[in-house]
């Protein structure tokens, strides 16, 4: 009996899988949004020692350098379909009394796909590889350089510090939401399963915690970790802050739907045939709540993500030496900064893009799990 | 005296879709007259909202009339004059003032859902009120006796419309109305709200009712109670009743002509006594044997139509019913669409059964 | 309904109670305080009466007495006004955000205006005119707006400013009138100021609102008490402001109360930090920063107080405006 509707539960959810994905395929924002996604952690979360033409310590002699722009030529200044960086001339500007940097057109350095490295490095720490994913051709033009986004105070390349950035940026979104997820759904889960006091004490935990306005929390509690902590333990401290902050919300939603589900037919089935408490509720009605909780899920990300951002930004999150996409974009939050180096800016549109494509995924994945209402 | 209401020639109304074209009305065509009840009955789906729709021309997005008329006698309801203007409805702007006058102040409607019909943060007596406001015009003599003839009208005051208000709510037979016209509708019972939905449609003194199953969602013994009610301010108030139902126990209460629609088509059309005791139509016929009726013998098994309703993008060739039909003629229901014909006086079928082909 | 009230302001009592509480201890959180540091500085520079002033303050303070005395000090004095004296500025708090809250509120004030002003009509039109161009556009940019916090879009104003304009956008107000007494004049200046930053901390809300005014009222449209109103010879936009809307905006006012007041005083910061304002934001950015122990914890105490304000009237409005909650 129980297994006859579990059989039968399995084939309407498989249906209804069929459904969600047929729905979800029609919606092209979704769809896009969705290949941004999985393309921003491939390239930056995995990738990104490939990706990027300079390894993360590197630091060149061009300091605030601008970006430098594309030209289709070859060195003998011919032209040619694969693009090219003009040189760099150091050039001191006597009324800023600044360093700028003048574009010497005599030296053309060519790019290329898949160049040697300088030097050969490690993907994810133990991988070894040769070569990057795009660079100067070092062979056509040895000692060349090029930034395509400008360098930064230091004469560190952009570019490969917004890929880095992204990785850590985006880690800490996912971290962040796998932990709030399961701390959430357990706690979820047992206040709407047990009610009684259990539900209460949790209840009241989540309504405390709720009346915490979510930011300024977040930047006591971000501030209270010492500065000589090691950056790798700030970076977990700070997970953990952000897990603390967000559980109550997702909790309460769980609750709210296990308590629907809880007087399901199928439920009720398992518990008169004598399901224990853990088997009724992780086999039975988690799963249920399961594709709720991911959409949920995947709308929090992106505020995870901006609160990091936001953080770092204030200087109270992720510090140098890490590099995060709030980090970088601490160094553009003077007046000087954004007058003289407004290059520094460019990670603000990738910060934008992930949240935007996470937002156009989560809300695809709503319309579509909901294959019967029309929008 | 039989005056004619309103007139549906051939309506037709169709939702074009994405997936298709779906013909929600198929050429329609009933007459109502004043005073008079029709009742319309079909399975869910069949058109028969659809029709009450168009008549108040609220055929939603992206559906659309497009053939036939609805022609509304209308007579000034305060006696300012006697003639009697012929508007068609399907020509009219749907947000212009001449189909507002006639919804609620021409045509009052009450719906299937008295739970969530009535606006939840107004009480009963400012949704009246409302209505009133819109609708209702006071006489107002001017002059002396000799410019009696001179009638000016003007608009309810608001003291008025509350003692209106409180009488409507007495009329439909609501407990302590003094009190229940300052309730908000979820202090109310799904009866109660019901009776609030007929005060305020009455209220307006509307030539004619539209009731779209308003007893659906109600207990049995509620239901009795308001078929009383408008029977009762039928007869009071000499008032058109267009009656929308899939429940043959009601209409045969209310109706004295019946109207059988399926998918979008009318089938058979008689008066109330010539459905139930000679019906032509196999759907109606079919309809008729699914009411379990007292005294039968037990062992007799209800009937129930075969099969299940077509999907509206892909309607059966000939005749839409000719795959569940238990008079279905091979090689005629599948190809010949049926017309739509008097076979007796009054008695209107469209079923091949009665043509010569 | 009295009862009601009155159950709210207890509930209310005993979360600000328990929210100064914890406040105070996640300021005491840090190991080592502002004065240990201090000591370290004034030493440094060799100021030899440095210990002994630093001494004075601790036993000023109470900082030698053990957490849950200090507790009581601290909520004691700040019940009485007394909130302490601010380290870095080495001035009573109460003089330092005296001359902020005005601002503070008067930014509130705006960003709350100018993000219900647009953000119903627009919300009402993309939902009225569900999937025609005009929907479309708004849908996309309220896309847009939300993914777009606004301390981002500060920066992007500042840049393009300075950049593109060769203008200053940071500040209330102009150089000229910073210091001068209030005139006409001067607050012709700080309105010219004020839309920028209005704006630009009201785009992420904006958004928000747009896009549930949708929602909720597209959903209330298709329920039958709008037919119903319809049907009875109302005009549609009479259907739609006096029936429709009344009733979808009732959840948008938990969020006034829950979500918007709180983040625009506390959410803004950033954005005032970037602007260079003088309201409470930044104040409290610096003084996290700085571990400037009293001045954090009393404006964390503002915050969440606001907060809690900003829940309680957005229940009282709604049981005015929604009789199933007052009446039950």
């Amino acid at each position: 009996m129980v297994e006859n509707t579990k059989v039968e539960q399995e084939q309407i959810s498989q249906a209804y899988l069929a459904l969600v994905w047929w729905k979800f395929k029609k919606n092209k924002m979704a769809v896009i949004g969705g290949i941004i996604v999985v393309l921003f952690y491939l390239l930056c979360g995995v990738l990104a020692e490939f990706v990027s033409p300079y390894p993360l310590q590197y630091q060149s002699d061009y300091l605030e350098a601008r970006p430098q722009r594309l030209v289709f030529k070859n060195t003998e200044g011919k032209f040619s379909l694969i693009p090219a960086v003009y040189g760099l001339e150091e050039h001191l500007d006597l009324v800023m009394r600044k360093r700028t940097y003048m574009v010497d057109e005599t030296q053309i350095y060519p790019l290329a796909l898949f160049p040697k490295a300088a030097e050969p490095y490690k993907l994810l720490g133990f991988i070894p590889l040769k070569r990057h994913l795009f660079g100067v051709n070092l062979k056509a033009a040895p000692g060349g350089y090029a930034f395509l986004f400008g360098t930064d105070s230091l004469g560190r390349d952009v570019l490969s510090r917004i890929i880095f950035g992204g990785r850590l940026s985006l880690l800490i979104g996912l971290l962040g939401q796998v932990g709030t997820l399961v701390l959430g759904s357990v706690m979820g889960a047992i206040s709407g399963y047990y009610g009684g006091a259990v539900d209460i004490i949790v209840q009241r935990l989540t309504e405390f915690f709720g009346a915490f306005p979510d930011i300024p929390l977040f930047m006591a509690l971000a501030a209270a970790i010492p500065i000589k902590w090691s950056p790798i333990l700030v970076y977990f401290i700070l997970t953990l802050i952000l897990i603390f902050i967000r559980w109550g919300g997702l909790a309460r939603q769980v609750r709210g739907l296990i308590l629907s589900l809880r007087e399901r037919e199928y439920v009720l089935a398992a518990q008169s045939a004598g399901a224990s408490d853990a088997r009724l509720m992780f086999r039975h009605l988690l799963p249920g709540t399961l594709s709720h909780i991911i959409v949920i899920a995947t709308l929090m990300i992106p505020g995870m993500i901006l609160s990091e951002t936001a953080l770092s930004f204030l200087g109270l999150g992720l510090r140098p030496p890490l590099t995060s996409w709030g980090v970088l974009l601490q160094e553009v939050s003077t007046v000087r900064a954004i007058r003289f180096a407004p290059w520094l800016l460019i990670p603000l549109p990738f910060v934008v893009l992930a949240v935007l494509a996470f937002n156009m995924l989560g809300d695809g994945l709503r319309d579509a799990m909901d294959p019967y209402g029309g929008r | 005296m039989s005056e004619i209401l309103l007139e549906v020639n051939n309506l037709k109304v169709e939702f074009d879709v994405r997936d298709g074209v779906v013909h929600a009305i198929d050429g329609v065509s009933f007459g109502i007259e004043r005073g008079q009840t029709l009742g319309i009955i079909g399975e869910s789906g069949c058109g028969k909202s659809m029709t009450a729709k168009a008549i108040m021309r609220m055929v939603p997005h992206p559906g659309k009339v497009v053939d036939g008329e609805i022609l509304y006698h209308h007579r000034d309801k305060h006696g300012r004059s006697d003639e009697i203007e012929i508007i068609n409805i399907s020509k009219l702007d749907p947000d212009g003032s001449e189909i507002r006058a006639i919804r609620g102040g021409e045509i009052g409607m009450i719906f299937q859902e008295p739970m969530s019909s009535l606006t939840p943060v107004y009480t009963a007596g400012t949704l009246i009120g409302e209505a009133l406001n819109l609708h209702r015009l006071i006489p107002q003599t001017v002059g002396t006796k000799m410019a009696n003839e001179i009638m000016q009208f003007r608009h309810v005051t608001k003291e008025e419309a509350r003692e209106i208000a409180i009488e409507m709510l007495h009329r439909v037979g609501l407990p302590k109305p003094e009190q229940r016209v300052d309730s908000y509708p979820h202090q109310l019972s799904g009866g109660q709200r019901q009776r609030v939905m007929i005060a305020i449609a009455l209220s307006c003194r509307p030539a004619m009712l539209i009731a779209d199953e308003p007893t659906t969602a109600l207990d049995v013994s509620i239901e009795a109670q308001i078929l009383d009610i408008m029977r009762d301010l039928q007869e009071t108030e000499d008032m058109a009743i267009m009656f929308i139902t899939h429940n043959l126990g009601v209409v045969a209460e209310m109706a004295k002509e019946i109207v059988v629609m399926y998918m979008g088509k009318q089938v058979e059309k008689a008066s109330t006594v010539k459905i139930f005791h000679e019906p032509k139509h196999p759907y109606t016929r079919a309809l008729l044997q699914s009411i379990p009726k007292v005294g039968k013998r037990s062992s007799a098994r209800l009937a129930s139509i075969k099969g299940m309703v077509p999907d509206p993008f892909n309607l059966p060739s000939g005749c839409v019913f000719h795959p569940r039909c238990p008079a279905y003629m091979p090689g005629k229901c599948d190809k010949i669409v049926p017309k739509w014909q008097e076979v007796e006086q009054d008695h209107w079928v469209r079923c091949l059964l009665y043509e010569d082909v | 309904m009295l009862s009601y009230i009155l159950r709210r302001l207890g509930y209310a009592a005993i979360m600000l109670v328990l929210v100064s509480f914890v406040s105070f201890l996640i300021i005491e959180l840090p190991p080592g305080d502002y004065l240990t540091k201090k000591l370290q500085d004034l030493q440094a520079r060799g100021d030899r009466s440095a210990e002994m002033r630093i001494d004075e303050y601790r036993v000023r303070y109470g900082l030698d007495k053990p957490l849950m005395e200090r507790y009581w000090i601290w909520i004691s004095n700040f019940v009485k006004g007394d909130f302490g004296e601010s380290f870095q500025f080495e001035r009573p708090v109460t003089e330092i955000l005296g001359n902020r809250i005005g601002f503070t509120v008067l930014m509130a004030v705006s960003v709350i205006l100018v993000q219900w002003l647009i953000a119903i009509p627009v919300g009402v039109y993309s939902a009225t005119h569900q999937y025609s161009i005009g929907d479309q556009i708004i849908t996309t940019l309220s896309f847009i707006g939300l993914g777009m916090p606004g301390f981002l879009l500060a920066l992007l104003v500042m840049f393009f400013a300075m950049v593109v304009l060769k203008q200053e956008v940071s500040g209330l107000f102009s150089q000229d009138f910073k210091d001068a007494p209030w005139t006409i004049a001067k607050f012709i200046d700080l309105l010219k100021h004020l839309w920028i930053p209005a704006l630009v901390g009201s785009v992420t809300g904006i958004a928000g609102l747009v896009r549930i005014m949708r929602g909720n009222l597209l959903e209330t449209l298709g329920q039958p008490f709008v037919e119903a109103a319809r049907a009875r010879g109302l005009k549609n936009s009479t259907v739609t402001w006096k029936h429709a809307v009344r009733v979808a905006i009732n959840p948008l006012i938990i969020i006034l109360g829950s979500e918007t007041l709180p983040s625009v005083v506390a959410g803004n910061a950033l954005v005032a930090t970037v602007l260079n304002l003088p309201t409470v934001g930044p104040l409290y950015v610096s003084a996290l920063q700085s571990q400037d122990m009293y001045l954090a914890g009393t404006v964390l105490i503002f915050i969440v107080f606001m907060t809690l304000i900003g829940n309680l009237l957005a229940d009282l409005m709604l049981a005015a405006l929604d009789p199933r909650i007052r009446l039950e």
